[in-house]
């Protein structure tokens, strides 16, 4: 069918040969073939280029239809809107300014609870919800760079959960039962942990270059063959449950591995933070300055010309699935020994392994994008608890808002025909 | 499994060439890997005395007595017999044959008693209370792993199963209530599974967004919808909005009175007969008829089909939103059948073990049902060993699907190939 908007997408397509039947391909795993041939050249180029290119008109107006939907959402549930709505006709002032309190209260709590609470007693309370931003950033931000790591390679990690679990319950493990000074402890679990989540994420790597399985169910279904290792470790007080307990919960973190706050007793905020931005800088500049990071990009554009010039495909899908797994595994390593010390659960991803995969696609799997999405999402979280405990309103208005976010950023010729405005025209 | 042997018998007189076969050596060592496994697993563990196994049920037309066997005789001769048919596999691959279905059926069979003989060790295992648990736990796995061999075969990903499951069983709850009757809640399901789906079809059908970004982020969506509506309306007002009559078990005549097979399959929630029902309508669709031959050729070739005339974004459409409305029906097994109340994120990701059973089944409503049923015994199986108490930790027997999966997806436990489209946005001109 043809649409009075040529999609961004499509018109990036016509400079490379139409999609072979052989080169199209979906779940699709062909393991008679050539080991080394990555199927689905054709889908993965439209990702990345959906991914890297386009404009921030677009991100914006994305963003802002995500916010109307979600205040209908607030304004149908809310009962003094639904009240006033029944007698609209005869009283309307009384439904504009319910409908006004329930959004501006809505709003407000979420400012207040992500970046300035201005009722706070002293300066401290009141730049508190930035620290704690911050804190909720941290692990986005490291998560997403892996799978926006991974996305620029022509891969679709969606085994964060797995690999933040595996990782932190590693790190767990080292925090809780390796003894030492804090210099030697906290640096050994953070590089166990790292390593762990690495290796997880490399097995689909390795299993996509040798056997062509594709990436994406592997990768699901590793996340709940961690899940059920994670929970069998924390059922048995050989590995990791607390002695004498009988919840799947393991023991706190020795002080000596928990991650210095940054700003003191009365803020969260901890090195997790610092990690992340550093891993913005490495990914950075492992991308745009390094060897390896342009045969990623390479393989990523087009894993068939990657390998006419030279580049082992297989062997750079697997190299960056390792990569990305240590970065999703330092999110979780983040969770471990920084947010949540009282001990490993198997909650401890707190659904940032799929949030990562929205960060990555809302950064555009650019590193400063990540980190900008990362705030962004961060600001939500910390912002979406207050909102719940100010308002009443569930936290998991934020799930909503972030994924209509992507889903609109996907279809920039949607959000075009949305708001009238004019194609876009061919790059 | 994954070449055809040349048969033997008397040299053809034709002149055709020499058909070199190559015949495939996983059989034989997967079936003696599993072999010595067991066999391990008895030499090394501890268990002792007899076990049982309970065919009868209740209210039995004909009574059947419970056999009791010693555990670790039972697990040995198993062990023994398997050994037989991996020899035979054996046997074959040197010859250049094939291991033949019949013979891994045989021996998964044997291997399935052994194995349970010998973990409920001291206990009564009741066969047929584990075999209609299966069935009951397998029913949103079926209908899901159904809704996704539809997409995928006309060339879309569903990886949002999971979302359409749990928008059923939401919607399930919400109609179902407010309508008084369960079977209109069934209806609720399935349209808010076919709206799941049509989200779905206007990004990666008409705005070619990939699929697989569309799914997954359409997961995260219905989770953050079904909570934040639980919260906000079906939990404040619970007795009103919140508490579905319950679809019962329904005793099917005359062929519920079949010893053994009757209680497991015909003393079902009625949703289990409308899972029959689904099954052979959707196999006998997508291979008997016009249109299912037009879906095929969709899920293959969208090009050929649109030179030949079929419309190739209309047919995509139409099945996906089908696919959508029977994965949307699945979920109100959970509000409907499970338990008659809803509650956050209550699919637990059986979605994407629906996923799993439609990869693991290849592409086809029976092998995908199949998949399914087997998905289903394995977590009752864990459940129920886990009462009894074996040695077998539970998580590992959870786990069990997944792997599988994985094993199938890498191309070693048989090939499996999608449909060549699926995937692919179709662009027109």
């Amino acid at each position: 069918m043809t649409h009075p908007e040529e999609p961004s997408t499509g018109a990036h397509t016509q400079g490379i040969p139409a999609p072979s039947p052989e080169a199209t391909t979906g779940v699709t795993t062909t393991p008679g073939s050539d080991p080394e041939r990555p199927s689905g050249n054709g889908r993965w180029y439209d990702v990345a280029r959906a991914i890297t290119t386009g404009n921030a008109l677009v991100a914006v107006l994305s963003i802002f239809l995500a916010v109307v939907v979600g205040s209908i959402l607030i304004l149908v549930t809310d009962d003094a809107v639904r009240e006033s709505a029944g007698y609209l006709g005869s009283r309307p002032s009384d439904f504009f300014r319910s409908s006004w309190e329930a959004i501006s209260g809505a709003y407000s709590a979420l400012f207040r609870g992500s970046v300035y609470n201005s009722r706070g007693a002293d300066f401290a309370a009141q730049i508190r919800p930035l620290t704690e931003t911050l804190k909720f950033a941290a692990p986005l931000i490291a998560a997403g760079l892996g799978v926006g790591l991974a996305f620029r390679t022509g891969l679709f990690n969606i085994g964060g959960r797995g690999q933040m679990l595996l990782a932190g319950a590693a790190a767990g493990w080292i925090g809780i039962n390796a003894d030492g000074p804090a210099i030697i402890q906290l640096p050994l679990a953070i590089i166990v942990g790292m390593a762990v989540g690495a290796l997880w994420a490399g097995l689909a790597g390795l299993l996509k270059a040798r056997t062509g399985a594709h990436e994406v169910i592997v990768t699901i279904m590793l996340n709940y063959v961690a899940f059920y290792l994670v929970f069998y470790a924390l059922s048995r007080q050989s590995l990791l449950q607390a002695p004498g307990s009988i919840n799947p919960k393991s023991l706190p973190m020795d002080d000596s591995a928990t991650m210095p706050k940054l700003l003191g007793e009365r803020f969260n905020l901890h090195l997790g933070f610092v990690l992340a931005l550093v891993a913005v800088a490495v990914v950075w500049w492992l991308l745009s300055r390094s060897a390896l990071g342009f045969r990623f990009r390479a393989v990523g554009v087009n894993p068939h010309a990657a390998r006419t010039a030279g580049i082992d495909v297989g062997r750079t899908y697997v190299v960056a699935m390792l990569i990305a797994g240590a970065l999703v595994g330092l999110a979780g390593v983040n969770q471990t020994l920084g947010t949540t010390t009282a001990g490993v659960t198997t909650d401890l991803d707190a659904g940032i392994g799929f949030d990562a995969i929205t960060v990555a696609l809302l950064g555009r799997s650019h590193p400063l994008g990540i980190l900008g999405a990362g705030l962004l999402f961060g600001a939500f979280k910390a912002g979406g608890f207050s909102m719940q405990a100010s308002e009443g309103i569930p936290v998991d208005i934020v799930l909503v808002i972030q994924s209509l976010i992507v889903l609109f950023i996907a279809a920039p010729p949607l959000v075009r025909a949305m708001f009238r405005l004019p194609a876009k025209e061919a790059a | 499994m994954t070449t055809s042997a040349p048969t033997t018998g008397p040299a053809p007189v034709t002149d055709t060439p020499p058909v070199i076969a190559v015949v495939s050596k996983k059989a034989p060592v997967i079936l003696a890997v599993v072999t010595v496994a067991l066999a391990a697993a008895v030499a090394l563990g501890s268990q002792s005395g007899d076990t049982s196994f309970r065919l009868a049920t209740r209210n039995d037309f004909v009574e059947i007595p419970d056999i009791t066997v010693p555990a670790v005789g039972t697990a040995w001769v198993a062990v023994v017999l398997m050994a037989l048919c991996a020899a035979e596999s054996v046997r074959r691959y040197l010859a250049h044959r094939d291991t033949p279905l019949w013979l891994v059926a045989v021996f998964s069979v044997i291997g399935m008693i052994g194995f349970l003989g010998w973990a409920a060790a001291g206990a009564t295992l009741p066969v047929v209370g584990l075999l209609a648990g299966a069935l009951a736990l397998a029913v949103p796995l079926v209908f899901g792993a159904l809704g996704g061999v539809l997409g995928e075969r006309v060339g879309v990903v569903n990886i949002a199963i999971d979302g359409q499951l749990l928008a059923g069983a939401f919607a399930a709850a919400l109609v179902g209530s407010v309508a008084g009757s369960a079977w209109v809640g069934v209806l609720g399901a399935a349209a808010a599974g076919a709206l799941v789906a049509l989200i779905l079809g206007v990004f990666a059908i008409s705005y070619f967004v990939d699929q697989v970004i569309v799914g997954v982020v359409l997961n995260v969506l219905i989770v953050g919808l079904t909570s934040f509506m639980f919260s906000q309306v079906l939990a404040p007002n619970a007795a009103d909005l919140n508490s579905p009559p319950r679809l019962g078990p329904v005793t099917i005549p005359v062929l519920g009175d079949i010893p053994v097979i009757g209680p497991i399959l015909f003393r079902q929630s009625a949703l289990v007969y409308l899972l029959y029902v689904a099954v052979a309508v959707v196999t006998w669709a997508l291979y008997r008829t016009k249109w299912g031959l037009r879906v095929r050729a969709v899920g293959e070739h969208p090009k050929a089909a649109d030179t030949v005339g079929i419309d190739v974004v209309r047919t995509r459409y139409r099945t996906v939103l089908i696919a959508g409305a029977i994965a949307g029906a699945g979920g109100a097994f959970y509000t409907l059948v499970s338990v008659s109340q809803f509650n956050r994120e209550m699919t637990g990701g059986a979605g994407y073990i629906a996923l799993a059973a439609v990869i693991f089944g290849k592409w086809d409503p029976i092998r995908a049902t199949l998949a399914a049923l087997l998905f289903g015994f394995a977590s009752n199986l864990q459940g129920v060993l886990s009462v009894i108490g074996s040695p077998v930790p539970s998580e590992f027997m959870l786990m069990l699907p997944y792997v599988v999966t994985v094993f199938a997806v890498a191309g070693l436990v048989g090939q499996s190939r999608a449909p060549a489209a699926s995937g692919v946005p179709y662009r027109k001109g």
